[in-house]
């Protein structure tokens, strides 16, 4: 199967830079796979899990919050906010997420603010609740 | 001519000078280490941001309705300077050349007549600053209690920036830092961060022809991206800024502690001349004593 480039940045440090299958993605208006030769798209992300495919090894999950997948006919980057592998991230950490979401929603100022924190403390509270 | 013991004791003190400039050259070599590693760490992200944000700008730039952080408010009267600084001095010229390069371009735009304002980031620049435009220093922030800067410790400082910028307070906002280069060379750098500034040169993606899918629209995605980038690149600035100051003042101890030593071999010829006068000139008192009896 042909490969494709994914980069995985986030502010403070590169975390991939790879040949990959496939790369499955939460974009905010839905999880998308990418493999090698998709169109261009660019989209936001929601708070989730991206898992990365390649051939003869178990898939990589990352948990990812905020910022953007971009798909080129190079391949694909991702620029999260934050990003960490799943084996690092506990109900600790999430919890703390959650908390800073509640306090952004008091925070917001107008509709459009509140809603868009809204939806980011749903997007967390679910993937809370499937982490157990 | 000084006495023997004001000598010993100027040479006692010089040294314990040098121990200190010493033991600071090699706490900022160490520091150094870990600040450069995460400047260029930084690197990869604040390039990529660029990147996209060069593909998004050349299809929405010129429209009718374009972002104001990209396109601008269509004025510049009003300026804001974010200048960042150490919060600590004896790292050679490192904050005055910062200040400096500020200072010219506060001067040139009031000479254009327009009004300017200054956030400070780090004491020093302050400090400096405060002398000649007290009046126009709207706030500061101080990171040093931050141990190691995170991205987290940069969103406060780009909150600020940018409620300034969309209550219309400031229509141009330009960030003065310094570019590590290398350990002995830091260049005082001024990067206009709104409107948003794509350097030449920036790669942009070919997509032969092709044209992004937007998910959401495109100016849904323009309107989350932009504020990004104004933190992103503040994240950067102050991490090479980081670097910047570990390295001068690496630099600059370097240059103390090497001065110290010199200061102490002059001393010391002097101290051991003088005292080897004064056994001369006793020995020839006790013989010439003796020869007259």
């Amino acid at each position: 199967m042909a490969k494709m480039h994914f980069d995985l940045v986030s502010p403070e440090r590169l975390l991939i830079s790879a040949e990959v299958d496939q790369v499955d993605v939460p974009g905010s208006e839905g999880d998308f796979g990418v493999f090698a030769g998709h169109a261009p798209v660019m989209t936001t992300l929601r708070p989730g899990v991206l898992s990365i495919v390649t051939a003869g090894r178990s898939p990589e999950k990352f948990f990812v919050r905020g910022g953007f997948a971009e798909v080129t006919l190079q391949g694909l980057t991702v620029l999260a906010e934050e990003a960490m592998p799943m084996a690092e991230l506990n109900a600790a950490t999430l919890d703390q997420r959650i908390q800073n979401a509640e306090e952004d929603i008091t925070d917001a100022k107008d509709a459009a603010a509140r809603d868009r924190a809204q939806t980011t403390l749903n997007q967390l509270r679910e993937l809370r609740s499937a982490l157990g | 001519m000084p006495s023997l013991k004001d000598l010993r004791n100027r040479i006692a003190s010089v040294k314990s000078t040098r121990k200190i400039t010493r033991a600071m050259q090699l706490v900022s070599a160490s520091k150094l280490k870990r600040a450069q590693e995460a400047a260029e760490a930084a690197r990869p992200y604040a390039e990529k941001m660029q990147g996209v944000l060069a593909n998004l700008a050349v299809g929405i730039a010129g429209q009718a309705g374009a972002p104001k952080l990209l396109a601008g408010t269509g004025r510049d009267d009003n300026h804001l300077l974010v200048v960042m600084t150490a919060d600590r001095g004896l790292c050679g010229g490192f904050n005055t050349n910062i200040v400096k390069l500020a200072r010219q371009h506060i001067q040139s735009l009031q000479r254009e007549g327009k009004k300017v304002k200054i956030l400070c980031v780090g004491r020093k620049g302050r400090d400096q600053l405060k002398r000649q435009f007290a009046s126009m220093i709207i706030g500061t922030v101080e990171l040093g209690g931050v141990r190691r800067l995170g991205f987290s410790n940069v969103q406060p400082i780009a909150k600020q920036v940018l409620d300034r910028f969309d209550a219309g307070e400031v229509d141009v906002v330009t960030l003065f830092y310094a570019r590590f280069k290398s350990v002995i060379s830091q260049i005082p750098t001024a990067l206009r961060l709104i409107p948003a500034e794509v350097p030449k040169g920036t790669k942009t993606a070919d997509l032969k022809g092709g044209a992004y899918d937007y998910e959401p629209d495109e100016q849904d995605i323009l309107t989350e991206l932009l504020p990004r980038n104004v933190a992103i690149q503040i994240f950067r600035a102050l991490l090479e800024n980081q670097a910047s100051e570990q390295g001068a003042r690496m630099a600059a101890m370097d240059a103390a502690t090497r001065n110290a030593g010199d200061v102490i071999a002059a001393l010391s010829t002097k101290y051991n001349r003088s005292r080897q006068a004064q056994i001369t000139k006793e020995l020839i008192e006790i013989i010439s004593g003796a020869e007259a009896l």
